[in-house]
C-alpha cells in the first residue's frame, strides 16, 4: 500500500530518501492524520455543494414521490405509491418510454452508423478535411434553445426554408406539416436530433480512429486483407471502447431529452412529441402537482442508473478494469 | 521559528477553512434592508419588463417617491415566466415581496389560503369602490378584495375587414350559427378563416372556455370549479359546437404546431393577412403588429358569437388584467402606493403610453385607437365576467382544461371525454 501523498521533503531534519523504516510509525500516523485532515478540509466545499445541490434534492424527490404535493409548504399527504401506479397507468407516460426507445433505437441504427461512417471517410488523406470536420461539428456548439428556434422556423409548413427548398427542385407537397403533425413529428424531430450530434459522434470516432496505429493497417494490407476487412477486422475492434462510450452518451441523452422538444413542440402535437423530462416539467412546473413530477422524475433517475450500471457491468467491464470499485474491496 | 512547511501548512488550512466559511457564508446572504433613519423601504415586483412600460413604471416610482420622501421603491423586474417560478418558490417559503403582480384567481387564492396576503377590504374602501367592477372581479376572493387592478381585457374576435368582406360577410355574426356560415363563407374564398397557436394550447381554450359560459351560463365554469363537476350537459354541449368547427378545418396549415407570437404564428398569420379572424385578448392588435405587419384600418372587434337556445348572452365577457397584491402585513406605505397608481392621473398616464385598458372611467378618454374603443365599451357594458380558467382555477385543473380541449381540436378527445378528464382532475385537487 502507497501514500497518495508525496513525502514532504521539508517536514524534518531526517530529510532522506523516504526509507519504510524512517521516522516512528507515530510520527508517520500522525503526519498521516494532518494530510487527511487538509484533504478533507479542501473537500468539505465541493461535498457541502454537491451534498445540498444534488443529493439532497434528489432523496427529497425520492421523499416527495410518495405524497400528493402541490409544491406549497412541506408534503404532508402520503399516498404511499399511488403516484407510481398512476404513472403506470398514465398514457402520456408510457408513450414517454415509447418515444424513448424508439428514439434510443434509431440513433444506435442511423445516427451513430452515419456518424461512424463520416469519420471514417474524413480520416481519408483528402483536401479540405480539416474543412468538413469543422463544418460537421459546428451544429453540436450551437446550443439545443437555439437549435430548436432555427428549426422551428425551417420546417414552419409553407412558411419554411424546407417547404421552399422541396419546392424550389419541384417536390412541392412532398414536405408535410412536419413538427405540427402527429405521425411526422417523431421523424422530424430525430431528424434535427441527428444534424446536431452526428457531428459529436463523428469527433469522438475520429479522435478513436488516430489512436489507431497505422502499422497494424498497414500489416494487414500486407497479409492481403480488403478494405472491408481491415474495418471490420483491425479498426472496429480497435475503435471499439470509442464506440461503446459513444452509445452510453447517445442513450444517456435519450432518456434525458428535453430542451430542443421543449423550444420546438412543447411536447404537442396532443403529446405526440413528449419525453419523461417534458411530462416532468408540465406537472412539476405548469400543474403544481410536485409530488406525481417527482415520482416521473425517480422513474427516470432509476431507469438512468439501471442502464448505467448494466452498461458498465456488461459492456464497459473491459475499459474500465481496474477503475471501478468492486464489492471485493480495493486493497484485497 | 519560522518552519516554512508549518506556515504552508497553516495557509493550507486557513484557505481549506475560508472555503468551508465561503459556503456556510453564502447560504445565509440576500435580504438585509438596512431599515434604519426612518425611511420604509417598499419592494415591488412587477412583470413590466419591457418597454415602454418599463421606464413609464420606474418614473411612476420616482414620483412617488418625490410626493413621499421618507419611502423608498425598491423595483424587482421579471419577465412573465420566471416572475411565476420565483412567485412559487416564495410562495413555498411563506414570505412574499410588500408588492407584488397578480393576475387574481385561483393562484392568488391560494397565496391568500396560504395566510401570505393582506386583506386590502377596509384599507382601500374609499378610493377602491370607484374602480370598474369588471377590473375588479378577479381579486374579489369571497366578497373580499386582496389585489388592486391596473389593467383589465376581454378575449373576442379580431378579424380582418377586407377578408370578410371579399367573402361576402356583411356583419360581424352575433350567433354561433352565422359564424359557422362566416367560416363557410372564407373558407370558399379561398381563405383561412381562423389562425391557431396549436402549440401553446391556452389559445385554443379560449374557444372552449366562452362555449361554455355561452351553453352553460356565465357562473357555471366557477361553479363546476367549486363542485369539481363538469359533466353537465352544458359542458358537452360546449365541446360539440366547438366540434362543428373544428370539422369544417378553419385553422391555417401545421396550427398543431404553430406558436402563438413567433413570426410563423398565430398572431403573424393574422397580422400578414395569411388568416382572417384570431380569437385574442386586447393585447392581439399589438402583436399582429410586432410579430407580423399588422393590419391597421382593416382590423376590427367583435365580441364572441351567443349560442342559440344557450343560457348565456352575448354581453359576458371573458377576461383578465393585472393587478397588485400586498403581502400580509405590508407597511401603510405600500397601500399609499397602490392609492396612489389607481389614480386618474396615473391610469390616464398608462392608457396613453403603454396602451392597458383603463380600470377607472375618468382614465377612458385617453384612448384613441377605435378597436380599444371597441373593447373598452364591450367591457364597460358586460353583464358577467369570467376569468381566464388557468387562472380562476388551481394550475392543474387550468393546465388540464387546456390539455384536453387542445386534444378535442386535435381530434383524440370527444366532448364527453374533455368533461370527464377534467373532473377527473378536479375531484384529484384537494
Amino acid at each position: 500500500m502507497t501514500s497518495t501523498f508525496l513525502p514532504d521533503k521539508r517536514s524534518g531534519p531526517d530529510v532522506g530518501p523516504p526509507l519504510p523504516t524512517s521516522g516512528s510509525g507515530r510520527a508517520r500516523a500522525r503526519r498521516r492524520a494532518r494530510h487527511w485532515l487538509t484533504a478533507v478540509g479542501f473537500q468539505v466545499p465541493a461535498l457541502v455543494l454537491f451534498g445540498t445541490l444534488v443529493l439532497l434534492p434528489m432523496l427529497f424527490a425520492l421523499y416527495a414521490s410518495f405524497f400528493r404535493w402541490g409544491g406549497f409548504g412541506m408534503p404532508d399527504d402520503y399516498i404511499g405509491g399511488d403516484n407510481f401506479t398512476r404513472l403506470l397507468q398514465d398514457p402520456v407516460f408510457l408513450g414517454d418510454l415509447w418515444r424513448c426507445l424508439l428514439l434510443v433505437g434509431l440513433s444506435l441504427l442511423l445516427q451513430l452508423p452515419f456518424a461512424l461512417a463520416l469519420a471514417v471517410a474524413l480520416n481519408q488523406k483528402i483536401r479540405g478535411r480539416a474543412v468538413y470536420r469543422m463544418l460537421f461539428f459546428a451544429p453540436y456548439i450551437l446550443s439545443e434553445a437555439i437549435t430548436g428556434v432555427l428549426f422551428s422556423m425551417i420546417f414552419a409548413p409553407d412558411d419554411g426554408l424546407a417547404d421552399h427548398v422541396l419546392g424550389a427542385v419541384g417536390l412541392d407537397g412532398v414536405g408535410g406539416q412536419w413538427f405540427a403533425d402527429p405521425s411526422t413529428v417523431m421523424a422530424t424531430l430525430f431528424l434535427v436530433m441527428t444534424w446536431k450530434y452526428f457531428g459529436f459522434h463523428m469527433m469522438l470516432y475520429l479522435a478513436g480512429l488516430q489512436s489507431i496505429p497505422a502499422e497494424l493497417t498497414e500489416a494487414a494490407l500486407i497479409d492481403g486483407a480488403g478494405p472491408w476487412q481491415r474495418f471490420r477486422n483491425v479498426t472496429l475492434p480497435l475503435l471499439a471502447p470509442t464506440l461503446r462510450i459513444s452509445v452510453f452518451l447517445s442513450v444517456i441523452g435519450s432518456i434525458q431529452l428535453f430542451d430542443l422538444v421543449w423550444v420546438v413542440t412543447a411536447g404537442g402535437p396532443d403529446h405526440h412529441s413528449e419525453t419523461m423530462a417534458v411530462t416532468m416539467f408540465q406537472y412539476g412546473f405548469k400543474r403544481y402537482q410536485v409530488g406525481y413530477a417527482s415520482a416521473i422524475s425517480v422513474a427516470m433517475f432509476g431507469i438512468s442508473l439501471v442502464f448505467a450500471l448494466a452498461y458498465q457491468r456488461f459492456v464497459l467491464r473491459r475499459d474500465l478494469q481496474g477503475a471501478t470499485t468492486t464489492m471485493r474491496g480495493g486493497g484485497a | 521559528m519560522g518552519d516554512p512547511a508549518l506556515s504552508r501548512r497553516g495557509f493550507l488550512a486557513a484557505s481549506a477553512a475560508a472555503g468551508l466559511s465561503m459556503t456556510a457564508l453564502s447560504a445565509c446572504g440576500g435580504d438585509s434592508d438596512g431599515g434604519s433613519s426612518g425611511t420604509t423601504t417598499v419592494e415591488w415586483w412587477n412583470i413590466s419588463t419591457t418597454q415602454p412600460a418599463k421606464d413609464v413604471w420606474a418614473a411612476l416610482a420616482k414620483r412617488f417617491e418625490a410626493q413621499n420622501p421618507k419611502v423608498k421603491i425598491k423595483i424587482v423586474q421579471l419577465e412573465n415566466d420566471a416572475y411565476k417560478s420565483k412567485m412559487t418558490a416564495l410562495t413555498a417559503s411563506g414570505k412574499l415581496p410588500d408588492i407584488f403582480h397578480t393576475w387574481g384567481g385561483g393562484v392568488l387564492r391560494q397565496q391568500v389560503d396560504a395566510g401570505l396576503v393582506e386583506d386590502l377590504t377596509e384599507r382601500t374602501k374609499e378610493w377602491g369602490d370607484g374602480l370598474l367592477p369588471v377590473a375588479r372581479a378577479p381579486y374579489l376572493l369571497d366578497e373580499k378584495a386582496y389585489g388592486i387592478p391596473f389593467d383589465i381585457g376581454m378575449i373576442g374576435f379580431w378579424y380582418n375587414k377586407a377578408h370578410f368582406e371579399q367573402a361576402g360577410i356583411s356583419a360581424p355574426p352575433a350567433t354561433w350559427t352565422a359564424f359557422l356560415d362566416a367560416v363557410r363563407k372564407l373558407k370558399a374564398a379561398g381563405i383561412t378563416p381562423l389562425a391557431l397557436a396549436g402549440k401553446e394550447k391556452w389559445p385554443g381554450m379560449y374557444y372552449w372556455a366562452y362555449l361554455a359560459m355561452r351553453t352553460a351560463g356565465v357562473d357555471a365554469l366557477t361553479k363546476a370549479g367549486e363542485d369539481k363537476d363538469f359533466t353537465s350537459d352544458g359542458f358537452v354541449q360546449a365541446g360539440r359546437h366547438l366540434q362543428d368547427l373544428v370539422d369544417l378545418q378553419p385553422f391555417q396549415k401545421g396550427f398543431l404546431g404553430a406558436a402563438y407570437s413567433s413570426p410563423t404564428g398565430q398572431a403573424a398569420a393574422v397580422g400578414n393577412g395569411k388568416a382572417a379572424m384570431e380569437l385574442m385578448g386586447q393585447w392581439a392588435p399589438t402583436v399582429e403588429a410586432d410579430a407580423g405587419k399588422g393590419l391597421g384600418e382593416k382590423l376590427g372587434f367583435f365580441p364572441f358569437p351567443a349560442v342559440d337556445g344557450g343560457k348565456g348572452v352575448i354581453t359576458e365577457v371573458f377576461g383578465g388584467g393585472g393587478g397588485h397584491a400586498l403581502r400580509k402585513g405590508a407597511p401603510q406605505a405600500a397601500v399609499d402606493f397602490l392609492k396612489f397608481f389607481a389614480s386618474a392621473a396615473t391610469d390616464t398616464e398608462l392608457v396613453k403610453k403603454t396602451g392597458v385598458l383603463p380600470v377607472l372611467p375618468a382614465a377612458e378618454s385617453a384612448i384613441t385607437d377605435p378597436n380599444i374603443k371597441a373593447v373598452q365599451a364591450q367591457l364597460k357594458a358586460a353583464t358577467g365576467f369570467q376569468l381566464y380558467l388557468d387562472q380562476a382555477y388551481a394550475p392543474a385543473l387550468g393546465q388540464e382544461v387546456n390539455d384536453s380541449v387542445a386534444a378535442l381540436i386535435a381530434g383524440s378527445k370527444s366532448p364527453q371525454q374533455v368533461t370527464e378528464s377534467i373532473t377527473k382532475v378536479a375531484k384529484e385537487e384537494q
